[in-house]
């Protein structure tokens, strides 16, 4: 396992032009390996695009590389090995089986010509024992709940084994208790040597779980520091437009919002 | 779990029916042989039995099993890649628009029926067909802009035939094409097996060779991307292997229709629903459909044989129905 802290991805001056506008902005960000790092900023700040560059899933100006090797010019099979992306919305198209949705993360891993792997079937078994779904591997992925389903995805991700992972809104329509866990999830990946960034729009749940916090604004990163740093309730006002109270707790600080300026 | 592979022994299953149905074929007809007789006249030469089974039977069960499985095949990949069990290449126009494109061919003296223009142009017409529709349908590949494309395409296919019909030089050519496109495996050669039979098999291979992407498609197209798969790519190979296939389909049977959507739909479910899964079983339900249906025809007695496309329609129009009633709440809910 790579030491804590040093950098995995690392994206420099990354711009992304749709049409003329620059939905991301000269944004850069480095992901080190055992940091959580959560992305957040208004609609339309530029979050998602910036993720799905990171991820390699989309052209941009600017140098991202992965343990200094350039994503453009690795293959595709073996940027997946090195960096998993869940996109917002956890789609599962198919009414297949929990197992067969979370074996999927062995795709870039995969040879043609060959079945599942001693390697597979314990990186399946581990990311579901991670994600707590053992009990549901048989099930069918469309009939589970919104939390079920959402920890089927992460365990999909897992299960590739990548140094980074990147995630779009993973708490997105979840209920509260199913936040917490997911977050506690993120968390451990990162406490486990994992380099991973998730987009979340809770700015509480940013201020309790980040290491670090990066605020986007119109394309651009404004913000990329502590928790603390970064989410001052002067920042939040100008970028979210909503005051906050900050209150103290032994869990350590929160942010309540209070009203919409 | 991962390692049990459910449905195994259906695919042998369907593969032995596919065998059976295929000696069943070449036993059907006026003239009553035995199996053993079929067997014999195969591979010897035993007179008028030979000419029968060699020269009217066997392309008509070649052409079935073939172009059966193409169908099957074809659906199964259309339904992978758009993540929608919906998708059937006849409701988006590809067997219209084949259909048009090789009758234009025929109808306007540029080829005879055997000349291998006709597949191909069959296939050029298919692939605009389709390759307009997966590019209308775009990234999101939405459910209603999909069905709605292929409805669009599908009445300009119908239109691009009736203008075709309507500018036949003479009446003969106009009636040959109307009976052509409904679809039949009737008095067809080895030749036309041989003129198509490649390109068939040539679209199995390309559209099989995306199985494994179908299969990560079902998390959707970025996710299906960051896993390693090029989108493009696939879009490019299912759209060339689909109008490839039912181009060539076509061009030897004219337009039948349903068996992409019918055939992928009774198997799925015996494989976890697992795209990649599918495919193989689908062929063969796909094969086994169409000899069945092209069996039935020849057994109804009467002094017209019915067309083969007539009665795929007849079986896959309800069975469509069903689907979308049995669907239909997802549907509504499905995302504009």
């Amino acid at each position: 396992m790579t030491d804590k802290g040093t950098p995995r991805l690392v994206a420099r001056n990354v711009t992304v032009l749709r049409g003329r506008r620059r939905t991301v902005d000269d944004a850069s960000v480095t992901l080190n390996a055992g940091e959580l790092i959560v992305l957040v900023g208004p609609n339309g700040a530029g979050k998602t695009t910036l993720a799905r560059a990171l991820a390699g899933l989309i052209a941009c100006d600017g140098d991202i590389r992965f343990d200094e090797q350039s994503l453009l010019s690795m293959e595709a099979r073996a940027r997946a090995r090195a960096i998993s992306y869940l996109p917002q919305g956890h789609e599962f198209h198919w009414p297949m089986s929990v197992d067969n949705i979370v074996a999927l993360g062995r795709e870039p891993h995969a040879d043609p010509f060959s079945g599942t792997s001693d390697a597979d079937r314990i990186a399946v078994r581990q990311a579901m024992v991670a994600t707590s779904i053992e009990h549901l591997a048989s099930r069918t992925v469309t009939t589970l709940s919104g939390g079920e389903q959402a920890r089927v995805a992460i365990a999909r991700a897992l299960t590739t084994n990548a140094a980074a992972l990147i995630t779009d809104e993973p708490t997105a329509s979840l209920d509260e208790r199913h936040q917490l866990i997911i977050m506690g999830l993120l968390r451990r990946i990162a406490e486990q040597g994992g380099a991973v960034l998730a987009i979340i729009h809770d700015l509480t749940l940013a201020m309790r779980f980040a290491d670090r916090v990066v605020v986007m604004n119109e394309g651009r990163i404004v913000a990329n520091d502590k928790p603390a740093m970064a989410l001052t309730p002067a920042r939040i006002a100008d970028i979210f437009g909503i005051s906050v109270n900050r209150v103290e707790t032994p869990d350590g600080p929160l942010l309540i919002p209070s009203r919409a300026l | 779990m991962i390692d049990d592979k459910p449905g195994n022994g259906l695919t042998v299953a369907l593969a032995a029916l596919v065998i059976a149905l295929f000696g069943v074929s070449l036993m059907t007809g006026p003239a009553h042989f035995s199996l053993r007789m079929v067997a014999s006249a195969l591979v010897s030469d035993e007179g008028v039995a030979s000419i029968i089974v060699r020269d009217i039977r066997l392309p008509r069960a070649l052409l079935a099993v073939l172009i059966g499985a193409t169908f099957g095949v074809a659906g199964a990949s259309l339904q992978g890649l758009l993540r929608n069990p919906l998708a059937e290449p006849s409701l988006f126009g590809a067997p219209q628009a084949a259909a048009a494109t090789s009758a234009a061919v025929m109808a306007f003296g540029f080829a005879g029926a055997l000349s291998p223009l006709v597949p191909i142009s069959g296939i050029v017409g298919a692939f605009l067909s389709v390759g307009a529709l997966v590019a209308i349908a775009g990234r999101r590949a939405s459910l209603t802009v999909t069905l709605l494309a292929g409805l669009a395409l599908a009445s300009l296919g119908g239109a691009a035939i009736a203008l075709i019909l309507n500018l036949a030089p003479n009446p003969y050519i106009a009636l040959e094409i109307a009976f052509w496109l409904l679809g039949s495996l009737r008095d067809r050669s080895l030749d036309h097996v041989w003129l198509a039979a490649p390109f068939m098999i040539v679209s199995w291979i390309v559209l099989a060779m995306n199985a494994r992407a179908f299969r990560a498609l079902t998390l959707g197209e970025d996710a299906a991307a960051s896993l390693g798969v090029n989108i493009e790519r696939v879009r490019v190979l299912v759209v060339t292997g689909v109008a490839i296939g039912i181009g060539a389909a076509v061009s030897v049977a004219g337009a039948i229709s349903f068996i992409g959507l019918v055939a992928p739909h009774l198997v799925r479910k015996f494989y976890d629903s697992d795209p990649a899964r599918v495919l193989l079983p689908a062929a063969l339900t796909g094969a086994i459909l169409l000899t069945a249906s092209d069996i039935a025809v020849r057994l109804v007695p009467g002094p017209v044989e019915i067309k083969i496309g007539v009665v795929t329609a007849l079986i896959g129009v309800p069975f469509f129905l069903a689907m979308i009633f049995h669907e239909r709440r997802s549907l509504e809910d499905s995302p504009q």
